[in-house]
């Protein structure tokens, strides 16, 4: 039977994509890939086509590539409207339109929303606005700390130890530049890998000459009297004098352009369900709203259905296909988005990457390679079973046990390796700072209780 | 020519980084680092490149080889007009 209403979506449909990055980009790819012929709007508020960020904290911060020269490529002309430049502002869900910023109102038959996140913000916004203080998330963020590594500063502040700002510290040491890094928790990556790693992330740290300060905040930036950014006060009572501070929190996600909207949209994303459809605010499911990327928060089954956000480049791609899959589908034809989390990192010339999700781990293993090396595998158990892996050059490894996370495997493993040193043969805790104590946050957000917990809820719905 | 490499995929076999050496380059033992941006003339390498790409991680842009792109995307052609004034 031929679903009269699809076929002529198909044919003459009005798709509006809002966000013009990864996600967007390679969701409007498969439409046209799927033989979608109707109207295709794509909204971006950033002037640029879609860019690759992962260069913009490496190559880019090397000088090995300029700023302006990550555009996507092109796989096929999908044949779109842009609307660049100009960010949405609001949605009407009964009208099915979406509100611009320079008041026009575009209707669409399908949305798909892949609005993703942004650097989070120096809190104290005069401190922020100092003259080389930096967040790093867009290409400009890329291009102006660039040039200021490149103008030879004599101190570089990067405050969070996360991913972005282990990877920007890594690159100012390549350029000979002084770094310090300030974290708030117990050692770079914390949040996301655990302290086991975060200790050897911080040798890492240490060994190639960055001053890493652990368990400190900045209190306070200060400038000069030009506006020029000049010291940081520690909180533990010392003042640094830098010139420039990258300011590397982590990110927000872009859902406020959606309050009021009756989306079930809010800082922790926008809820949808194993098949990228949203929900709306009474928890029901939409059929005309679609979510993919950073901004998206889903159920995954292998994770006891907890609703999952990644901030994985990899998720952006995967999650974009099964949205645009969907949206041009029967019912029957949907695929459900259960992709393996799964993300990179480059620092220090080592080559870290990782599956599943180990921040839902409690125990590690190290299961190849050794430890004191900085070249292995560990393997994270949850509940006597693999829930994630991470790799210090070892890539080849996360195959595997992408396999035994998504067949539950048991943990600890119960196979030899012929590469397994005396420090693999049991696991140990996986240190994992308590989630209520705020450190830098991991990539992967989990949001929600998982059945398996059994919590106890009373609910008593309103008016009744 | 834009490209792009899935770095999930790739596992450092540094196929790219030989045939390629202009574009790609082993940044320590494993990790890659590329232009994303690479020279025209540089065209068939890349191409090679990403043919014996044993995880087939390595994304090039086919609009270019066709001629046809930014007709419908004013955008691109302003960055074309970047890209030939820039990197000397």
């Amino acid at each position: 039977m031929v679903d009269t209403a699809l076929d002529q979506l198909r044919r003459s449909g009005r798709i509006v994509v809002v966000g013009a990055s990864l996600a967007g980009l390679r969701a409007a790819e498969v439409m046209r890939q799927k033989g979608f012929a109707g109207s295709l709007t794509l909204v971006g508020d950033e002037r640029h086509e879609p860019y690759d960020r992962p260069p913009l904290s490496k190559q880019v911060l090397l000088g090995k590539a300029d700023a302006d020269h990550t555009l996507l490529p092109r796989r096929l002309d999908i044949d779109a409207e842009w609307r660049l430049g100009v960010a949405a502002t609001g949605l009407d869900m009964a009208a099915r339109t979406v509100k611009l910023a320079d008041g026009e109102e575009v209707p669409y038959d399908r949305l798909l929303i892949a609005t993703g996140v942004r650097a989070r913000p120096w809190p104290n916004e005069a401190e922020g606005e100092l003259d080389g203080v930096f967040t790093l998330r867009t290409r400009e963020d890329g291009a102006g700390l660039a040039r200021a590594l490149a103008a030879g500063p004599r101190r570089v502040l990067v405050i969070g130890a996360g991913f972005t700002g282990s990877e920007i510290a890594s690159a100012c040491r390549e350029r000979g530049l002084d770094v310090t890094v300030a974290e708030r928790g117990d050692g770079p990556l914390v949040g996301a890998l655990g302290g086991v790693i975060g200790a050897v992330a911080a040798e890492l740290h240490r060994e190639n000459g960055v001053d890493l300060r652990t368990g400190i905040m900045v209190t306070g930036l200060e400038g000069d009297s030009t506006g020029r950014v000049r010291a940081a006060h520690l909180s533990d009572g010392t003042t640094l004098e830098c010139d420039v501070v990258v300011v590397s929190l982590g990110a927000q996600r872009n859902t406020e352009w959606l309050t009021g909207s009756g989306l079930g949209a809010g800082p922790r994303g926008i809820a949808c369900d194993a098949g990228c459809r949203a929900f709306d605010l009474r928890g029901i499911v939409t059929d005309d709203i679609y979510v993919a990327g950073d901004v998206a928060r889903s159920p995954h089954a292998l994770f006891g259905y907890q609703f999952l956000s990644l901030e994985h480049w990899g998720n952006a791609v995967a999650q974009a296909e099964t949205a645009a899959h969907n949206m041009l589908s029967e019912s029957t034809d949907r695929r459900p988005h259960l992709w393996v989390p799964a993300f990179w990192s480059s620092q220090f010339g080592v080559n870290i990457k990782s599956v599943g999700v180990p921040s839902m781990g409690s125990e590690i293993m190290f299961t190849q390679g050794s430890r004191a090396e900085r070249r292995f595998t560990a393997v994270y158990g949850y509940q006597g079973r693999v829930i994630g892996a991470v790799t210090f050059d070892n890539g080849r490894w996360l195959q595997f046990y992408e396999k035994q996370i998504e067949a539950c495997a048991p943990f600890p493993p119960p196979f030899t390796t012929v590469d397994r040193r005396p420090d693999g043969q049991r696991p140990i805790p996986a240190d994992f700072p308590d989630p209520s104590v705020p450190t830098h946050g991991p990539t992967i957000t989990l949001s929600g209780y998982s059945p398996a917990d059994r919590r106890i809820a009373t609910f008593t719905p309103a008016g009744h | 020519m834009r490209l792009v490499v899935d770095l999930n995929r790739c596992q450092g076999y540094a196929q790219c980084a030989f045939l390629a050496p202009d574009v790609f380059a082993m940044h320590g033992d494993e990790g890659l680092l590329y232009d994303p941006e690479a020279e025209e003339a540089q065209r068939e390498r890349v191409a090679q490149a990403a043919a014996a790409c044993p995880v087939q991680a390595i994304l090039v842009d086919d609009l270019d080889r066709a001629g046809d792109h930014s007709a419908r995307t004013p955008a691109a052609a302003a960055s074309g007009t970047a890209r030939g004034s820039s990197d000397g």
